[in-house]
């Protein structure tokens, strides 16, 4: 699987659970791509983030990701 | 004048000791701060808080500096219109210097920074170790880290499911019982796990942190899910004559610590030699003898009669994993998994260990499952074939408690099958 392969089948992923749950935790990522090691999985996530496609949630003990924008909070903070 | 009417907090500065309330006042008078209402208004919802008994403090949020996954924390205040000084009051996570070694142009220059673009008020330094600068607004984060980064050459620290910011104590610089450089490893660490510290990487966090000897003054192996703890293999040196001069009374024990009160005569045998928690050392009146193969690096006796006895010479350290568990089991010490291993740069067995280590806990550590916590749910045997190492005594924590070696099938002969009939010739039913 490519990279891009990769970053969409998160994104799809991802939308398809929109309305439900926005914010996952790194874990949620490695079952999206099964065949990928988790530390190449993180690192597509980094870069995702990187590229504004996602965005980090920080409880500061814990760290949630999810898709630019979804969720509650995101409205609140801006 | 105050902004907020605070009796309860103002009750907490009665009394001998420094008071953060005080602090705080002291910086809302000063007025220094950009964030001009941020004192006052801390105040307030902490006096509200009291009288509420519950936090007017929202749980986490999703800012950030570009291209980091840490070392910023999102705070919120309930009560936005009451207190507006800390609506948005974000925290920022600093990596210390090693040691926390400071220069007074340093510290001063942080605090000038802090009070361009945040409320002044810091927290020298949060459990971890980072330097903690508490409140700002969100617009004030990439200035603040682009100053910091350029000015000062200062990072941020890691925090949600990163790496953590990297600890150590005083080390060589300062302290002789050290075994290794405690500073030079921190550091070396920090520059090679950047990715790790700035961006989530695992299950959950991941601490390590450095002591030069068993005193352990950083508390390793109780806070770190990596302790890295000083230790020797040789034998103690021990100078005979500054022993005796101990004895005697000439030299002061515990370089004089116990110097404000009468503690009485020094007694070698009854405040050294029989507190040996292994009893491996003996006094004759006039020469004072260790059996190195059975001391487990206490410390006590060097502490003692630190003139007397120091350190071994070939030095390194002991690796033990899995400090901090604190939702499945409760807070535990880390287990001693390697006994010894050389500590000089590039320290590249011990990088090897831990990424052995990672890769596991990313595959098998559940969501905010920390090592220690997946080492006692998967077995320290599992462990221990994933960093390849074989059993050891020395890893025993209690033993016929914790028998958490097995024997596999493929390590016993014939494995688990046997001849029942065979069997039965020796053993009547």
């Amino acid at each position: 699987m490519t990279d891009e392969e990769a970053k969409k089948a998160i994104l799809d992923s991802l939308g398809e659970k929109s309305g439900a749950k926005t914010k996952f935790y790194l874990k949620d990522f490695y079952k999206i791509l099964p065949d990928m090691k988790p530390r190449d999985v993180k690192n597509i996530v980094n870069r995702m983030v990187g590229e504004g496609l996602l965005e980090y949630w920080s409880s500061g003990s814990t760290t949630l990701i999810g898709l630019k924008g979804a969720g509650k909070q995101h409205k609140e903070e801006d | 004048m105050a902004k907020h009417k605070t009796p309860m907090l103002d009750d907490l500065e009665k009394g001998p000791w420094p008071s953060f309330v005080s602090d705080i006042k002291q910086q809302a008078e000063k007025g220094k701060q950009v964030l001009k209402d941020a004192p006052d208004d801390l105040l307030g919802v902490m006096e509200l808080s009291y009288e509420d008994r519950v936090t007017h403090w929202k749980h986490g949020g999703i800012v950030g500096v570009f291209g980091y996954g840490g070392g910023v924390i999102g705070r919120y205040c309930d009560q936005p219109e009451k207190f507006p000084g800390v609506a948005h009051f974000h925290t920022m996570r600093v990596n210390q210097p090693a040691s926390m070694f400071y220069k007074t142009d340093f510290l001063i220059g942080l605090c000038d920074l802090w009070e361009k673009y945040g409320s002044g008020l810091t927290n020298m330094h949060g459990s971890t170790g980072d330097i903690i600068l508490l409140g700002t607004i969100t617009d004030n984060l990439e200035p603040m880290f682009y100053d910091m980064t350029h000015e000062l050459n200062q990072d941020l620290g890691g925090s949600g499911s990163n790496l953590r910011t990297p600890n150590c104590c005083v080390g060589r610089a300062r302290c002789e019982w050290s075994c290794y450089d405690t500073q030079e490893a921190c550091y070396q660490f920090t520059m090679e796990y950047q990715d790790e510290l700035h961006r989530p990487a695992f299950p959950y966090k991941f601490k390590f942190k450095f002591d030069g000897c068993p005193n352990g003054c950083v508390a390793s192996i109780a806070r770190a899910d990596m302790s890295v703890i000083g230790a020797w293999k040789d034998d103690i040196r021990i100078d005979q004559s500054a022993v005796q001069a101990y004895a005697g009374g000439e030299l002061k024990p515990n370089g004089g610590a116990h110097s404000g009160k009468d503690w009485g005569k020094f007694d070698i045998m009854r405040e050294v030699v029989d507190l040996c928690p292994t009893g491996c050392m003996w006094w004759d009146g006039k020469k004072l003898t260790i059996d190195n193969r059975e001391c487990s690096r206490c410390m006590h006796c060097l502490n003692v009669m630190p003139r007397a006895l120091r350190i071994g010479t070939e030095t390194g350290a002991s690796v033990l994993f899995g400090a901090k568990a604190p939702i499945l089991e409760g807070a535990q010490m880390s287990t001693l998994t390697v006994p010894f291993m050389p500590m000089e740069p590039p320290y590249q067995e011990l990088k090897d260990l831990i990424e052995k280590v990672w890769d596991w806990w990313m595959e098998e550590g559940k969501n905010r499952e920390r090592l220690g916590e997946l080492i006692q749910r998967d077995t320290w045997q599992k462990f221990l074939q994933i960093i390849e190492m074989e059993p050891d005594p020395r890893m025993v924590d209690e033993p016929r408690s914790n028998p958490y070696i097995f024997w596999r099938e493929e390590e016993v002969e014939g494995g688990w099958t046997r001849d029942i009939n065979e069997y039965r010739k020796k053993h009547q039913r």
